[in-house]
């Protein structure tokens, strides 16, 4: 009970270092029944007063995050072993934890750290698992990640999506003057890089399987183009400036290709074109708009968005082409969609009521399930281990970015600190 | 039904206009003239529709010119025009038929209700239904540009009913 009372309180987490967070995230709604975990602030060998970043704050947000994990607050920490052989079980075991997290930051050299870090189960009084990374201080955020995501998967069985990024668009000004960027973010919201800044609209960012490209639409030119962009180096290559609509680009799961909508045949019709010489396959024929093809896992169908029967829902088409088969029939507005890593769950904006909120279908059972509660919720995205759903909501008069875990029990706002946040895309894992 | 004879006679009265400045020996305002006299067949109703409809004069800098509105609004979800912005469009139309150097762009606008990509989509259909009914009325292919920004140019801000009847929009922009 006070643990659900107290995520519920709308609990701060990433407050700690707000200069270099674009985004905020706030717990709005816990599960009860989180694991309970302890984290120990982390030891420190080197010469400045204290390690460059708070490797054990990271680790705690992050299962804090994930909605799975509870991990005690500072105050509460019984004890401050960074060596196993400083832990005493029993006092853990008092405070009803049942892992712990120590370790320690060395500098090595200048610039140069090694962190270490070990997982206990206190109830049995064993060692589960732990390793030591060197890193440059650059990437002392990121072995955080890396860390929270061996903690995850070895008490749930499940990868961590800690260490992944989301893509995201913002738009600031009003009607006259308005600029819209295409940002990279950590997962966490820390360290957002804009990688495309314009004056005209930019949509519809979409990562490469590998995590290092990122496709979206800009309308720089005063039309609709698709481009694709090297995330780290930020060299861009235009890919589709057809007559008409260039739109909702989206990888193919073994990155050759890109499903997108274009209408230079008439109206929005979805195609695949291949990365390396432009040749195009259309997908689909119909007099309605077809748009927003999402790739299925195995890369052998494409789902999407047309309003054929009278309104917009969602549809299956083999990426060779043919017919296509209806999948949603539950209200009168099923669009957006994006398939689960597994392929056996789509998210969609469903509307209904005045309202739109995101929905998710179970391909197996075929029962839809509304996970939201906003009134413009849009832009779901799978995180790449299938666990969380990030998406677009209006919060007062601002959007911002939101997380629902796929069961609908677990919910987070991230918050941009102005403007209107939308479109985020979590990364695949990468290679 | 009035407004479709209307519109037919128009279209009629451009087409025949552009025919005969393609050849360049006929004097825009002959033809008209001439046209109206053998639409008889139509009586009042072509006379009515022809009536006073010197699209040449209008001048797109008069703020009290018909061509001085320039936004075209539709319902949710619809791409549907309704007869009194036809009547407009087809002011419109022939300004540019008289004016074939003319260039106008139709911007697509939806309101932010559902997902992005298929505003784009919607926005899209909202600027060709304009385009249709433009080219019905004699506007050559190349005189005009669609181009869709779905939700994402907002003509106003806000979350209301309000808002949202003033952002379902195709703007012509010449």
């Amino acid at each position: 009970m006070s643990r659900l009372v107290k995520l519920l309180l709308f609990v701060s987490v990433l407050i700690a270092n707000p200069a270099r967070a674009a985004l905020t995230i706030e717990i709005t709604q816990g599960i009860e029944g989180a694991l309970p975990i302890a984290v120990v602030p982390f030891g420190w060998q080197g010469k400045a007063a204290a390690a460059p970043e708070n490797i054990a704050a990271i680790i705690t947000a992050d299962l804090n995050r994930s909605g799975r994990f509870e991990a005690l607050q500072d105050r509460d920490l019984v004890a401050h072993p960074s060596t196993a052989e400083q832990v005493k079980f029993q006092n853990w075991r008092m405070v009803n934890v049942d892992n712990l997290v120590i370790g320690q930051i060395k500098e090595t050299s200048d610039g140069q750290y090694s962190v270490q870090f070990e997982l206990f189960d206190v109830f049995r009084g064993k060692r589960l698992t732990g390793s030591t990374f060197p890193t440059g201080a650059r990437d002392l955020r990121r072995v955080a990640h890396h860390i929270s995501d061996l903690i995850y998967e070895t008490l749930t069985g499940e990868r961590g999506a800690f260490n992944t990024q989301i893509a995201y668009v913002t738009s600031r000004g009003s009607s006259k003057n308005r600029t819209y960027t295409l940002l990279v973010a950590d997962s966490d919201g820390y360290s957002p890089q804009t990688i495309l800044t314009s004056k005209q609209p930019l949509m519809s960012p979409s990562w490469s399987p590998d995590a290092r490209q990122v496709a979206y639409v800009s309308f720089e030119n005063k039309t609709s183009e698709i481009y694709i962009q090297d995330v780290a180096t930020g060299s861009r290559r235009k890919l589709a400036t057809f007559k008409g609509i260039n739109g909702a680009p989206t990888w193919s799961p073994d990155g050759s290709k890109l499903a997108l909508t274009l209408s230079r045949d008439g109206n929005p019709e979805i195609y695949v074109m291949n990365i390396s010489d432009g040749a195009l396959k259309r997908l689909t024929t119909s007099a309605a708009i077809d748009t927003e093809p999402v790739w299925a896992p195995d890369g052998k169908s494409v789902v999407f968005t047309s309003d054929r029967g009278g309104s917009a829902q969602l549809y299956r088409v083999s990426a060779r082409g043919g017919p296509a088969q209806r999948l949603t029939f539950d209200g009168k507005y099923n669009a957006g969609a994006d398939i689960s890593p597994d392929g056996r769950k789509i998210a969609m904006v469903h509307g209904g009521g005045g309202r739109y909120r995101i929905a998710v279908l179970d391909l197996d059972s075929g029962l839809l399930r509304i996970l939201t509660d906003g009134q413009l919720d849009e832009s779901p995205s799978f995180s790449p281990n299938g666990s969380m759903i990030i998406y677009a909501t209006g919060a007062g008069n601002r959007e911002v970015l939101s997380a629902v875990s796929v069961d609908g029990r677990f919910k987070q706002r991230l918050s941009l600190q102005a403007g209107n946040v939308r479109e985020p895309v979590w990364s695949p894992f990468g290679k | 039904m009035k407004l479709k004879l209307g519109s037919f006679i128009v279209l009629a009265l451009l087409v025949v206009i552009t025919g005969c400045s393609s050849k360049g020996d006929v004097k825009d305002g002959d033809v008209t003239i001439e046209d109206r006299g053998t639409g008889a067949d139509d009586g009042a109703v072509a006379s009515g529709a022809a009536g006073g409809t010197d699209f040449s004069s209008y001048s797109l800098d008069d703020p009290n010119s018909p061509l001085s509105r320039r936004v075209i609004y539709f319902e949710y979800d619809s791409a549907e025009i309704t007869d009194a912005d036809q009547e407009l469009l087809i002011q419109h139309s022939g300004y540019l038929v008289a004016n074939p150097g003319q260039h106008l762009t139709l911007e697509g606008n939806t309101d932010e209700r559902g997902s992005r990509e298929y505003n784009i989509g919607l926005g899209d259909q909202r600027a060709l239904s304009v385009q249709r009914i433009m080219e019905l009325n004699g506007v050559a292919p190349e005189q005009i540009t669609v181009v869709s920004y779905g939700e994402e140019k907002p003509a106003a801000e806000g979350h209301s009913d309000a808002a949202w009847r003033l952002n379902r929009r195709v703007e012509l922009v010449y």
